[in-house]
């Protein structure tokens, strides 16, 4: 290995990127650092706030965790991100609590820091917080869920995130709340459990663990009718479980994303209905505040909605939904 | 000794990875000006110092032809540890850093008993103490990141002026740590033991070193290194990470091979550890810079990575 071998695998791996790194002196610099890199959803984030970033004339630099949960690696982000000359910095954090020690370091540094999509905790050690309304999008699909029941007695598994998550916990009582049980609010601290809630498992968002999870849960109870599932790969898991059970008729799944996969699943049948959210407008969003910041110095603040819709080609009565063909129109990934 | 390298072999292998850094380091130099400072160079040692410390562990272990991957698991657990026995139950600082340190040294004195004593291979030992170190950590921290520390905890991530660069005392720890190995390596007889036994452990043992105490001192001296990486990650990242470490492992192995140390034991250096660990620091730092997405980096790091382990090979092959 000698100098001119590194010399040209550098060059050879930066390829196309090394003609756009002139940048303007006067460009705001914004930083999206995202959870992991493969994901759709970070995938369409990143997609969103380049584009933004083009319109606005600003420069965006991106960087992810390792893997879900790696929070060193955002840190590092953070501090490259800074030592770049950015303004202000989007984050999606992989641990709400322990990014907080670093964001403040940035803060500090006069560097406005917006979460994106899910809060630190607490919330407001960013300066704003752009996210979907996670208990809201729960609560969609368990109205939806109850008005398709119509008073028939349900016995639901939750096919969950993982314990403590702030967001898997929203949509977990958003959906018991919408399918009608009192007493949980989105300030209900920790994952509720009704009576209709015979099993409750972790599927951390991954096909295989929510498969793995509804074989479980069908063990438990096999009068099992109504799913909840945190995503839709979760859900996908589940309809090969009752698939295998033979229950894939007869059981009901409902989720939450809006990936393009995931309406298509809609579309086919295998999820009865779906919240979908809006990754690239999220991200589209902080680019614009980190532009209005670095030029005017005005900072984002609080939390901003930015939307969800439920869809669904079953549209139920009381329940305001939206077909698959909207759906995938306004979707995520491939 | 056995020790001794021959000719013009180790050029290559301790020249490579120089050259790759300062080619990297004059090619981001060109293309962001804000790479070449003081500041960004301190920033660089400051975000490789928890992987620097628990690869000098790494090295001492893969010169004895073995190798670790509980490391970072082991960190978060010492973290952990320390972390929730300062927070939880009050205890000072004083006392509660050696206690999360204590509980790294003991799964290195595991992996170096199951690999001296019952012959166990190190890539599966550390293996099975890499799961048992990660459930350890989650039950009893019940996945929940430990915050609140005492201010104390966190004294290695503050920072000094040498003019106007603010540099980690941190990062003159693992520096000194560094030099320290280097020395211990190079100049005492238990360091010439630790090439030995990785060289040939058959020819060790009969020339009168007790290969098993050698594997049993190095996997506790690597598991207090672990220790103090973490107490580094507390002081960078203020909290105690359950979910810490994950990828340490792959990590520091790849900072020892960039480094030109042998994964066949025996040869090698400490300080082409610490080229290679910044390596990936540096493109990491300079490819942000630049504006390009981490992934890049990644893989820079793969093609670095098997251009080192065919230069061993081929050198190794040759000698």
């Amino acid at each position: 290995m000698n100098s001119k071998h590194c010399i040209a695998l550098a060059m050879l791996a930066l390829g196309a990127q090394v003609v756009q790194t002139a940048a303007a002196a006067d460009e705001p610099i914004v930083g999206l650092i995202t959870k992991t890199e493969t994901n759709p959803f970070f995938v369409k984030m990143k997609e969103g706030a380049q584009q933004a970033a083009k319109a606005q004339g600003a420069k965006l630099l991106t960087a992810a965790g390792k893997a879900d949960g790696d929070n060193a690696g955002q840190v590092t982000a953070i501090e490259n991100m800074i030592s770049a000359g950015a303004k202000a910095i989007m984050i999606t954090p992989n641990d709400s609590k322990a990014i907080v020690p670093a964001i403040k370091k940035a803060r500090a540094q006069g560097v406005m820091v917006i979460a994106l999509d899910s809060p630190a905790d607490p919330q407001d050690a960013t300066d704003a917080l752009f996210a979907t309304d996670n208990f809201k999008a729960g609560e969609l699909i368990g109205a939806y869920s109850k008005a398709a029941f119509g008073g028939k007695p349900a016995k639901i598994a939750t096919l969950d995130l993982f314990p403590g998550h702030p967001v898997g916990i929203a949509r977990h009582n958003g959906f018991l709340a919408g399918f009608g049980a009192g007493g949980i609010t989105a300030k209900t601290v920790g994952q509720s459990k009704t009576a209709d809630v015979v099993c409750m498992a972790d599927s951390y968002g991954d096909q295989g663990k929510g498969q793995t999870a509804m074989e479980n849960c069908l063990q438990k109870n096999p009068g099992i009718n109504l799913v909840y599932t945190i995503n839709e790969p979760a859900a996908a898991g589940a309809y090969k479980a009752l698939k295998a059970a033979g229950k894939e008729k007869s059981v009901m799944i409902v989720s939450i994303d809006g990936g393009c996969n995931g309406v298509r699943d809609v579309k086919a049948g295998v999820i009865a209905a779906t919240s979908q959210q809006y990754p690239l407008k999220m991200a589209a969003m902080g680019v614009e505040a980190g532009v209005v910041y670095a030029k005017t110095g005005k900072k984002a603040s609080g939390y901003v909605d930015t939307g969800v819709t439920l869809i669904s080609d079953k549209a139920m009565a009381g329940v305001d939904s939206k077909d698959t063909t909207y759906g995938l129109g306004a979707c995520w990934g491939k | 000794m056995t020790t001794r390298f021959k000719g013009a072999l180790p050029a290559l292998t301790v020249l490579g990875p120089v050259f790759a850094l300062l080619a990297a380091g004059i090619f981001f130099a060109f293309q962001s000006d804000r790479f070449l400072s003081g500041q960004n160079f301190s920033l660089i040692l400051q975000q490789v110092m928890v992987v620097g410390v628990i690869a000098i562990g790494q090295t001492l272990i893969i010169l004895t032809a073995g190798i670790d991957l509980s490391c970072g698991m082991a960190m978060a657990l010492g973290s952990v540890v320390a972390t929730k026995f300062a927070v939880d139950y009050g205890l000072s600082p004083l006392l509660a850093v050696p206690c999360g340190m204590l509980a790294c040294v003991l799964i290195g004195y595991v992996n170096g008993a199951l690999v001296t004593a019952i012959r166990l291979p190190p890539f599966i030992v550390t293996l099975g103490t890499m799961n048992i170190a990660f459930a350890i950590t989650q039950i009893y921290s019940q996945a929940q990141t430990v915050t609140g520390l005492p201010e104390a905890m966190t004294f290695f991530g503050n920072t000094f002026q040498i003019g106007s660069t603010s540099v980690t005392y941190g990062t003159v720890l693992m520096l000194t740590l560094y030099l320290l190995t280097w020395l211990f390596l190079r100049e005492t007889a238990p360091g010439r033991h630790v090439y030995a036994v990785g060289n040939n452990p058959e020819a060790a043992r009969l020339t009168g070193i007790a290969t098993g105490r050698v594997l049993v001192g190095v996997y506790m001296a690597a598991g207090l290194l672990y220790g103090i990486a973490a107490m580094l990650s507390v002081a960078r990242m203020g909290v105690g990470d359950p979910q810490g470490g994950q990828t340490d492992n792959l990590d520091s192995i790849t900072a020892v091979v960039l480094g030109g140390t042998s994964l066949f034991g025996g040869r090698g250096s400490i300080g082409g550890t610490l080229v290679g660990v910044l390596i990936v620091g540096v493109f990491r730092n300079g490819l942000t810079l630049m504006g390009v997405p981490s992934v890049y980096q990644i893989l820079v790091t793969g093609i670095l990575v098997i251009l080192a382990v065919a230069t061993d090979q081929l050198t190794h092959k040759k000698g």
